[in-house]
């Protein structure tokens, strides 16, 4: 209401930034309309990541972080702010960039020698965890070149979770942060309500998430920052990063979901932040009976698992057994998906 | 009349323009007349003389808007700061169509 009254004051097209009232403006904000200059932009985008850490009290003093360090825009954004942050508010916290290495030839390697730079940009530790180190000397390559391009997102999704967990836990850290961005918590919550996984609905924009097979906390420090002002972040502060969509492309459910989020965003520009106020708001009532899952670990690798084997285990399985099935046929052997993988297998003798 | 300008990719999309990341132009009015050509004139000359990749729907949707998801600055500032695709381009103008859809 205050917005719109002061609009119909001001001249339409304001020829000086709407919070110093003393530069050109760079950018309209999606979020509030605002027409702002860059110094302007800087200050207002860290203040609000700030302010989201505090009123989550997202860290402690004293605190070892690792952040998911991809090498890609949100992330290196996150690692810049966060260090920022770190510096002019005294958090006390020693951040660590955490990468995986997938084993993506022409991908990963580039994207690598981006986050090494990174290294040397915001002085923070790199560790570099690979796939083959923590998957049975599996890179992602390798997978897909077993199972095919169909389902290899199911793979690199619970592969990449479990190694930025794993890669932390090496390290003795217990909490990993991701550049998860407001588009995207948008674009979950978009998902889990058209798929009915009303489980994952209304706790899916929780800024902190610890996970029933995780022993390591997660957090998002970007969730109310737009995809469009991180793009414009980086641009305006330069930051090195990298930019080549992952060569395994993600499912085209998400793609819509993404794409359905964006055009919502032309025509009303704040509907990103009401997605995810409406997700934060949902309460969704459990059925009596639902017992919570009890908390054990893999049998195969002891690492933290709801299920006697972790699915991280349950994959490598479906993968082994393929490989051993190449080697025993002497043939070759292509199926298309893990549940199909599985299938077969059942009616193999080895 | 033709007037000179520079336009940039990032983001990803140069891969639709054959990986350039910057290509100067001299670019006139779609209608031929002495008008200064807008961003709309310039976003279908890049569709049908400078892109070679078929993905069109990466960079436009419904005929010659550019995609949601796809920044526009001009002189590196938001478009939408000067209208959009209405705006007029001047003269040395830089144009920077930058793609947020990719991997973060
Ligand atoms: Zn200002
Ligand atoms: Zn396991």
């Amino acid at each position: 209401m205050s917005g719109r009254s002061t609009e119909s004051i001001r001249p339409l097209s304001s020829a000086t930034c709407e919070l110093c009232h003393i530069r050109k403006p760079s950018l309209r904000r999606p979020k509030t309309g605002q027409k702002i200059c860059q110094p302007c932009f800087f200050h207002v985008f860290e203040t609000e990541i700030h302010n989201t850490i505090t009123s989550a009290n997202l860290f402690f003093r004293g605190e070892r972080v690792a952040i998911g360090a991809s090498g890609g825009k949100d992330s290196t954004v996150l690692a810049h702010v966060l260090k920022v942050l770190n510096e002019r508010y005294d958090y006390g916290v020693g951040f660590v960039l955490l990468s995986i290495d997938e084993g993506i030839k022409g991908y990963r390697d580039d994207s690598l020698k981006t986050v090494k730079r990174n290294k040397d940009q915001y002085a923070m530790p790199l560790e570099i965890v690979s796939y083959k180190e923590l998957y049975d000397d599996w890179s992602m390559d390798d997978i897909v070149a077993q199972i095919g391009n169909r389902n290899n997102c199911t793979y690199c999704g619970v592969f990449r979770r479990q190694a930025l967990d794993r890669g932390a836990q090496k390290l003795g850290i217990k909490h990993v942060v991701t550049g998860h961005n407001a588009d995207d918590m948008a674009e979950t919550v978009l998902m889990n309500l058209l798929r009915g996984d009303t489980a994952r609905l209304d706790r899916c924009t929780e800024i902190v998430t610890q996970s029933t097979d995780s022993p390591v906390k997660r957090s998002k420090p970007l969730k109310y920052a737009y995809e469009k002002e991180i793009v414009l972040y980086a641009h305006y502060k330069k930051l090195d990063y990298f930019s080549t969509e992952c060569v395994y492309s993600p499912e085209a459910f998400r793609g819509t979901a993404r794409a359905l989020i964006k055009n919502l965003e032309t025509v009303r520009p704040s509907a990103i932040i009401d997605i995810i106020r409406s997700g934060e708001t949902f309460t969704l009532e459990r059925k009596r009976g639902t017992v919570a899952t009890k908390l054990g670990t893999c049998e195969r690798c002891g690492y933290i698992s709801s299920n006697r084997i972790c699915k991280a285990c349950v994959l490598l399985e479906g993968l082994n057994a393929g490989r051993a099935a190449v080697q025993v046929n002497g043939s070759e052997y292509e199926p298309h998906e893990g549940a199909a993988l599985h299938k077969r297998l059942e009616h193999l003798s080895f | 009349m033709a007037v000179p300008l520079t336009v940039e990719f990032s983001g990803g999309l140069e891969a639709l323009f054959n990986n350039e990341r910057s290509i100067n132009l001299s670019l006139e009015s779609r209608d031929g007349s002495e008008n200064s050509p807008t961003i709309t004139d310039l976003v279908v000359y890049l569709c049908e003389k400078v892109m070679m990749d078929k993905r069109r729907e990466l960079f436009v949707i419904d005929g010659y808007h550019v995609r949601p998801g796809v920044l526009v600055l001009i002189n590196d500032a938001d478009w939408e700061l000067v209208g959009e695709e209405n705006y007029v381009i001047q003269p040395g103008d830089e144009i920077l169509f930058a793609s947020t859809l990719h991997g973060g």
